[in-house]
């Protein structure tokens, strides 16, 4: 009964979806209000049949019942019951069903949130929610149904793939999602503002918090995916360029290049067409991310079972969306005035290059992940691009990117004094190159290393230019004395936010370069009670033992590991083999430290008791997810500044215009 | 020629051959990490190129696996079922790594006709459901009975 409950109220949810389109769209066209009215009671209703459908199958995999062909896949009676809740989004359709949900919750949320805005924008803004959500929930009910039935009914599910069970990858989804489908706000807002006509820095204004949100969701989901890549995967990787990871990476960039173009648009008026072209681009990057993960045209760790009308379904409606989007921009957006001119010295030109820089990034990785299915379909064999291929690009690219965000928080709007500016930073610019050659010269390493020497300068360089864009501030505040006093006032939220959030790369490019300059790897065969010396270190193997887990059977390993004839730490890696999937699993032991980690997986059996094992030593790999979590801070907030909350239309039309005429050098940006 | 418009001309022109170089570099560095893939029946054709940095991908033959005295060098045979390819990999095998099992090697081709693997893929087994219980499943739909799905479902 509650499947067939749950897939009901789907089908509802679709009817509320198709009135959430029409009635408030038409309605603000023809400027009917009852039917503009509609949009809030739609967008609860559409929600409330979802999160109802959702509960349906939670409560069906709580439950164990496996007459539901979804439950009976991946659900299973010895499943943990947190990994029978993240189960609901372990494979395809529950997946696009948690999408759904997420999406419903954003529109609610816009709807809830938007009381102050002209109730012909939240009409329009709420029916291009409702669109995409058309899209979505018929995807789900006609090709992919989490509520099909199967009979006969299995006395036993075939179990969560054993990979997925853990804690990172049951919260990694969500968060992605929440990233993904909140970019679907951004570019409600583009559109309605397209279709109204009126581009203005209101517009910019109310854009931007979601924007930032969404930005911050995606953030942490792709942090938490590399985190968990890393400790799940057994062979220590944190970023392998595969397709999924790319289709999450584009939407981020593109996300990242729009925060800054809003706030052009916010402040200065300037960079209008930019910023919405930004906006449908960042959601059409991750309706692409879905469509390359759902559809199976690309195979990766991530890839669920090939079915080529899901593919068509998605390709179709990823063509009714960017091609109908794009089309609306090259109608309205000629008749868009361009705003406030600048200089070619001027913080808008220097974030007009950090914009450049994101999107060229974006797009070779676009070019590298689309191009096997560019070959494949015009017949020049199969192919596949090496992973040194995208971090080159990243890596020719990514160093003027941190230059540029130095430079940006310090630069004047409208107009800066290159001689002036090079004054001012000076001491940082001295202090970074210094840092960056003693880094470079073999003191700390034998060999001695460029990259590390590149990025210890330029992670010094972002802090130094944070450091003097704060005390710029702080001199018309009382200096430094007045920082907390600073921290409660109106706007402070989005300067300081941007200050972390940019501290956090450099936390993040000190992590990246240290790891792949310094980490030491090694494959070995270890009897027991053999020890071997690696990174400084001493690996003592104790041999391995038989131990059950709650649904599997695990060899766990023993390795002691010396410093300097001391302990530091016992590692107990271990292989599992799930009961029902029957699917060995390795689990890494890891001694995670601030400034290393000590890594220790296990291979296979050998003859003789011997077993193979990997050994690293990873110097300062936390700093990486250490800079996600800073950055993805930041944008929390950013986006919670104060000023946001502004209380009418016309006090927000003010505000902006004021803003917008105000030339303080360091102004939040 | 104003100052203004000759400073605009000259940041087009820097802007220009920016470009053109990144994209040179680009195409350039494209190329070299590309890697085709070849089945062993293309590889035995001597389509594939030596020395270059390629794909093979196929079945592992089953009892084909031999492991060196050092532990850790793996040689195995890769088929389509029409022709075979020897493997030569050291290190530590993926967790999905079985024979009979479907892997790709990335690598290069000797003139001997032996491929020297420098990573092993383990295609993961992308349909959750493992295979017992697909055929369980199906076992249990010609029999109609459950009883089918139960044996095979709790290995």
């Amino acid at each position: 009964m509650i499947p067939e409950l749950g897939n009901f109220s789907l089908i509802l949810a679709l009817c509320m979806s198709l009135v959430l389109a029409i009635f408030p769209l038409v309605g603000s066209l023809n400027n009917t209000p009852a039917w503009m009215a509609l949009a809030r009671p739609a967008a609860w209703g559409q929600f409330f049949f979802i999160a109802l459908s959702f509960a349906c199958l939670a409560h069906a995999f709580l439950t164990n019942d496996f007459s539901v062909l979804y439950v009976a896949q991946n659900g299973n009676t010895q499943l943990p019951t947190i990994y029978k809740i993240s189960a609901i989004w372990g494979a395809h359709e529950g997946s696009l069903l948690l999408w759904v949900l997420i999406l419903s919750c954003w529109t609610v949320a816009v709807s809830r949130l938007s009381r102050r805005l002209p109730i012909e924008i939240v009409a329009r803004v709420l029916s291009i929610m409702g669109i995409v959500a058309i899209g979505f929930t018929s995807f789900l009910l006609f090709t992919s149904n989490p509520f099909n039935r199967t009979f006969p009914v299995p006395m036993e599910g075939g179990d969560l793939n054993p990979l997925l069970q853990d804690f990172g990858l049951a919260v990694h989804p969500p968060m992605l999602y929440m990233g993904y489908v909140g970019l679907s706000v951004a570019f409600s807002f583009a559109i309605a503002a397209l279709i109204g006509g009126k581009l203005d820095a209101a517009w910019a204004r109310w854009s931007r918090p979601w924007t930032t949100v969404a930005w911050m969701f995606l953030t942490i989901g792709i942090t938490l995916g590399s985190w968990w890549a890393y400790y799940e995967l057994g062979w220590g990787g944190w970023w392998f360029w595969d397709p999924v990871e790319n289709a999450s990476f584009m939407p981020w960039l593109a996300a990242t290049a729009l925060l800054h173009s809003l706030a052009v648009t916010e402040k200065r008026g300037a960079f209008k067409r930019w910023t919405v072209l930004l906006a449908l681009m960042a959601f059409s990057l991750s309706l692409l991310g879905t469509f390359l993960v759902r559809s199976g045209v690309l195979t990766s760790v991530h890839s669920f079972a090939a079915d080529p009308t899901r593919g068509l379904f998605i390709l179709v409606f990823l063509l009714i969306v960017i091609g109908g989007s794009l089309a609306l921009y090259a109608w309205r957006a000629p008749a868009v005035s361009s705003g406030g001119g600048f200089d070619m010295v001027s913080r808008e030109t220097l974030l007009l290059g950090n914009n450049l820089l994101l999107v060229v990034i974006a797009t070779f990785i676009l070019l590298g992940t689309l191009a096997p299915l560019i070959y494949d379909a015009m017949g020049w064999g199969k192919i596949s691009v090496g992973f040194p291929w995208f971090t080159t690009m990243f890596v020719i690219f990514a160093p003027f990117l941190a230059v540029l965000m130095g430079l940006g928080p310090l630069a004047r709007w409208k107009r800066q004094d290159p001689a002036e500016l090079f004054r001012r930073l000076r001491t940082a610019l001295l202090l970074s190159i210094g840092a960056g050659i003693l880094l470079a010269l073999p003191l700390f390493h034998e060999e001695g290393s460029l990259s590390a020497g590149l990025a210890v300068a330029l992670s010094c360089w972002l802090v130094c230019t944070q450091y003097l864009s704060l005390r710029q501030r702080l001199r018309y505040r009382n200096g430094l004395s007045g920082l907390l006093r600073d921290l409660g006032s109106r706007g402070s939220g989005s300067y300081y936010g941007m200050m972390i959030a940019h501290i956090g790369v450099a936390v993040f490019i000190i992590g990246i370069t240290m790891v792949t300059q310094f980490d030491v790897e090694k494959d070995v065969r270890m009897a027991p009670g053999q020890s071997l010396d690696l990174a400084g270190y001493t690996f003592h193997f104790d041999g391995v033992q038989t131990v059950p887990g709650p649904n599997y059977q695990a060899h766990r390993g023993t390795i002691r590991v010396f410093r300097d004839g001391e302990e530091v730490t016992v590692l107990k890696p271990e292989k599992r083999t799930y009961l029902v999937q029957t699917k060995p699993m390795t689990e890494a032991g890891i001694d995670p430290g601030f400034t290393r980690d000590i890594y220790v997986s296990l291979g296979e059996a050998l003859d003789g008791g011997d077993w193979s094992l990997r050994l690293y030593y990873k110097p300062f790999v936390r700093w990486i997810w250490l800079g996600g979590i800073i950055i993805a801070f930041g944008g929390l907030l950013a986006a919670t500044d104060r000023r946001y909350r502004i209380k009418s239309y016309a006090e927000a039309a003010q505000a902006v215009s004021g803003g917008g005429r105000r030339l303080a050098p360091a102004e939040g940006g | 020629m104003t100052p203004k418009r000759r400073k605009r001309l000259l940041l087009i022109v820097l802007a220009i051959a920016g470009v053109a170089t990144a994209a040179g570099f680009t195409l350039k560095a494209f190329n070299e990490n590309l890697m085709f893939f070849y089945t062993p029946t293309a590889i035995k054709a001597g389509e594939a190129p030596m020395g270059r940095s390629i794909r093979v991908g196929g079945l592992v033959t089953k009892g084909s696996v031999k492991r060196q005295a050092d532990g850790l060098t793996v040689e195995f045979e890769v088929t389509d079922m029409v022709e075979t390819v020897i493997v030569q990999y050291t290190g530590i095998l993926p967790d999905l790594f079985r024979e009979g099992q479907g892997i790709v090697a990335l690598g290069k081709l000797q003139q001997s006709g032996r491929f020297i693997a420098s990573e092993v893929l383990a295609k993961h087994d992308e349909k959750y459901m493992p295979p017992e219980v697909a055929d369980a499943l199906k076992a249990a739909h010609k029999a109609g009975s459950s009883q089918a799905a139960r044996a095979g479902g709790t290995p």
